[in-house]
């Protein structure tokens, strides 16, 4: 279904936010092996009986579509990490929040690319409501954290062509920095 | 490219903007909205995004307003983006890609034509904007 681990990230932190979080931790932790996602939210949770349910494909909890009869976030991921001998963990507690990690080993032949991180944090950042997001994203031992309400008191308007573009730009520059000596 | 730090995309953002309050420019007239559901990301739409941000800044447009949404419920023809411009109606464009996403800024948003292969109708509500109920 996706084509990138950057992809899933995305796929994940939404279900955070439609399940009301207002903060949201990403941590992309990256090394010359393998990259490891976790998404931590402080949204409306699941009980230990839809926790169960969530890796079932064939369930919905029709929220969003009424008559949908497919929930295929979760069970793709974790098909996708099944196919690499990846890691994947679901920690939830109702009324209190939500921790989805996903671990892929990078030299695996059938691990998918990684994708464009920066434009994925931005996609992260540009939601019109209320939330907060931080995301920590190391690299071996260099990193860089991004912090939405930091970035809003800076450019004020995340809907804006102009900051969108400085946006990707100061994120483009983040990765980058990643890759020097 | 040298780590940009948040005092100097701070400053590029100010000498942006005063660039743009001498240009007159009002508030923002029109509204891009990118579908960033499960549907969307798998089809592709942080690309369809992302050329929206090149576009709008290669034309210096900044009177656009760019969000995101979650699903609209159009799934099989993701990547989907609604446009709403003063003049035309409210439109939801299906299957765009980095072309058709340069056609709806020259059409659509600049000389206020629709790009008629990619127009479909909507019938989801998206529960992002409620922050899920």
């Amino acid at each position: 279904m996706h084509l990138s681990l950057c992809d899933f990230l995305s796929d994940i932190t939404q279900n955070s936010l439609e399940a009301g979080a207002s903060l949201v931790k990403v941590k992309i932790r990256q090394t010359l092996e393998d990259i490891e996602f976790c998404v931590e939210d402080n949204g409306k949770g699941m009980r230990e009986e839809l926790l169960k349910k969530v890796t079932d494909p064939f369930y919905s909890d029709k929220e969003k579509h009424i008559k949908r009869r497919v929930g295929l976030g979760i069970p793709f991921l974790i098909q996708a990490t099944e196919v690499v001998d990846g890691q994947f963990s679901l920690q939830s507690k109702e009324g209190e929040g939500t921790t989805v990690t996903f671990k892929f080993p990078l030299n695996h032949i059938d691990c998918p690319p990684i994708g464009d991180i920066a434009l994925t944090i931005l996609s992260l950042l540009i939601y019109s409501m209320q939330y907060e997001v931080e995301v920590t994203r190391t690299y071996q031992n260099k990193g860089y954290v991004v912090v939405r309400s930091q970035l809003e008191e800076v450019l004020e308007d995340f809907s804006s062509p102009a900051n969108l573009f400085l946006l990707k730009q100061y994120l483009r520059s983040q990765e980058a920095a990643l890759d020097d000596n | 490219m040298a780590k940009m730090t948040l005092q100097e995309l701070r400053k590029l953002r100010d000498s942006k903007k005063s660039e743009l309050d001498r240009r007159d420019i009002g508030s923002k007239d029109s509204q891009i909205i990118v579908g960033m559901g499960t549907c969307g990301i798998a089809a592709g739409a942080k690309t369809v995004l992302d050329a929206f941000i090149e576009e709008l800044n290669a034309r210096q447009i900044s009177n656009v307003a760019v969000t995101q949404s979650g699903c609209m419920g159009l799934c099989y023809v993701e990547p989907t983006v609604e446009v709403i411009s003063p003049g035309m109606p409210p439109v939801i464009y299906g299957k765009v890609d980095t072309e058709v996403a340069k056609r709806i800024i020259r059409d659509h948003i600049l000389e206020k034509k629709m790009v008629s292969e990619h127009v479909f109708d909507r019938p989801s509500v998206d529960i992002i904007k409620d922050g899920g109920k």
